[in-house]
């Protein structure tokens, strides 16, 4: 897998990154090495092993279905840059 | 019929239809967090940090959402993964505070299934389920509250959604309407879901194309958000004419999401940006994989409740009902219930009518649900029970009923309090018939003389005469008798 430049400014672009205008050349480079590396592993043979969701063997662990948090509206909107009756305010974004 | 064909310049037309149904799994609290998952609140009541996507906050499952999800996996007979995973899909809004929406993708909690759904000419038809995956809700926005601004309410981020996605099986905006009657109906009796529309608890997004009878499928567009049964038969309609109008024109149809516009009932383009479908999902590094146990599907297979396919069948088999009472019977869950309670030791039959024609149309003239509904299921029964044993005919039973309903008293007290008790004493009611004839020389003549028809003049007028109480099949058979 080769990654050019197209690529990089798209995925920038999708996770709202900004770069500057020469960047996107140099990154290019630098996650085809990454990628080059970590390319390496398909080298090993895991057919028929199952893929490892963590070191420690455990269960997901669950939650009882029960009230315990909210009603905090100040606490929620503590850092928003702007706030009125109870809502987030924001630019206005409608399609 | 249900394959309704469009009539286009070059030919007919079929539509093809899958549904997404977004149903919101009944619980307190959200998929993620401890914040209520109840609806209505003041702007972000309900919020807890995970929900506001502060950073550092992690998930933890709420362990009745999988129940849930388990549960109405079984109610479509599908199929249950044991083995299922949670995965990020991330895109940017503001009312996304995480910056994604964990939610399952390549591994989803429940696989294939199928229900039957009832079209309106009485016909069944199956359709496939594809899968069941759990996700969190996300914000609602308000776009209408300043002209520069967008106000954001987090209380529905993070509330537990269950989507469920048909196959592409639909051929009509019918079927499709069909399909979101049962399936609400499904999830109200397993009590997974409210089905209440109007507070968003079940949205849909319609897949629509169309294609000549034979063809390969035609490319597809996806209608978001369409939130009532109504508008899903609306919105299908308008957007196949217009594909087909588009293609006829030597168009193309270009695979985008559309909005439907309800006021003006037809579909427009969102304009999204191409990339826009990129979520780039994986699997979420906060949430190991969610491993069942064979044993806890089994005991919530082994506690399902009746669903209405199988009641409806036995309202027909063992009730006697016909099909169709039966089928509006069953299609709302305390329909169903109350009926269940009423009928228990009654005749089937009668206490269906009751219900329906009787209980129906008063409850309606009142503007009164049933749960409302002053003649409790016990009530109606009991007043059944009257007509059945001969205690009242079904005539004065119209009266008591009229009575039971003004005032919420039993029928038998009725009965007694008022004197409406059925006379079955045949000396009384031939002194009554005694009296008619002897009253009506003229027309009895006429009907020795071959006028058979007044057979009814004599019934009405003995019924008359003894203010309804008498016994019709007694007075039918001494007046025969008489005469």
């Amino acid at each position: 897998m080769s990654i050019d430049k197209n690529t990089v400014e798209k995925v920038a672009r999708l996770a709202r990154i900004r770069l500057e205008d020469d960047k996107a050349e140099q990154l290019a480079g630098d996650l085809n090495k990454i990628l080059g590396m970590i390319a390496e592993l398909n080298e090993v043979d895991t057919a028929g092993v199952e893929p490892m969701t963590g070191v420690i063997d455990m269960k997901l662990p669950e939650r009882e279905d029960k009230i315990t948090d909210g009603n905090n509206v100040d606490a929620v909107l503590l850092n928003a840059p702007e706030q009125t009756a109870g809502f987030f305010v924001v630019p206005k974004v409608v399609e | 019929m249900s394959n309704a064909l469009i009539k286009g310049e070059t030919g007919e037309w079929e539509i093809v239809i899958g549904l997404e149904v977004h149903a919101q799994c009944l619980s307190q609290s959200k998929l993620f967090s401890g914040a209520s998952a109840v609806f209505g609140a003041a702007p972000n009541e309900h919020v807890s940090t995970v929900d506001a996507g502060f950073p550092g906050m992690l998930p933890v499952i709420n362990g009745h959402c999988v129940s849930q999800a388990v549960k109405t996996g079984l109610g479509l007979n599908a199929k249950i993964n044991l083995h299922s995973v949670f995965e990020r899909k991330n895109y940017f809004y503001p009312d996304l505070p995480q910056g994604y929406q964990i939610s399952q993708y390549q591994h989803p909690i429940v696989g294939e299934g199928e229900i039957e759904i009832d079209l309106p000419d009485g016909s069944t038809k199956v359709i496939g389920i594809e899968r069941l995956h759990l996700e969190q809700d996300a914000g609602k926005s308000l776009h209408d509250q300043h002209p520069q601004k967008s106000f954001v309410d987090l209380n529905r981020s993070g509330n537990p959604l269950m989507e469920i996605v048909s196959k592409p099986d639909m051929r009509s905006a019918d079927e499709a309407a069909a399909y979101v009657t049962k399936l609400r109906t499904i999830l109200r009796y397993l009590g997974t879901c409210d089905g209440n529309m109007d507070e968003g608890s079940m949205r849909c997004d319609v897949n629509v194309s169309v294609r000549k009878p034979g063809d390969e499928l035609g490319t597809r567009c996806e209608i978001k958000n369409v939130n009532s049964v109504r508008f899903v038969h609306q919105a299908i309609e308008h957007e196949a004419r217009r594909q087909v109008e588009v293609i006829e024109g030597g168009g193309e149809i270009k695979q985008e999401t559309r909005l439907f516009d309800t006021k003006s009932g037809t579909t427009r383009s969102m304009r999204s940006k191409e990339d826009a479908h990129d979520y780039r999902y994986f699997p979420d590094p906060d949430l190991l994989p969610l491993v069942l146990e064979q044993s806890f599907v089994d005991a919530i297979n082994d506690n399902l409740p009746e669903l209405p396919d199988a009641k409806k069948k036995r309202f027909i088999g063992d009730l006697g009902l016909t099909p169709y009472d039966a089928g509006v019977l069953v299609a709302e869950k305390e329909r169903a219930y109350f009926y269940e309670f009423a009928v228990k030791g009654r005749d089937g039959k009668l206490v269906a009518n009751w219900l329906l024609t009787e209980l129906w149309g008063a409850l309606n003239k009142a503007e009164k649900t049933l749960s409302e509904s002053p003649v409790s299921a016990e009530q109606l029964g009991g007043l059944v029970g009257l007509i059945s044993d001969n205690t009242i005919s079904g005539r004065i039973a119209k009266d008591v009923f009229a009575e039971m309903f003004a005032t919420g008293k039993d029928a038998a007290v009725i009965v007694d309090e008022k004197g409406l008790k059925q006379v079955t004493d045949t000396g009384a009611i031939e002194k009554v018939i005694d009296e008619v004839l002897a009253a009506n020389p003229d027309k009895v003549a006429e009907y020795k003389g071959g006028k058979d028809k007044l057979f009814g003049f004599f019934v009405g007028q003995v019924m008359k005469q003894s203010g309804g109480k008498a016994n019709p099949g007694i007075v039918n058979e001494l007046l025969k008798k008489k005469l």
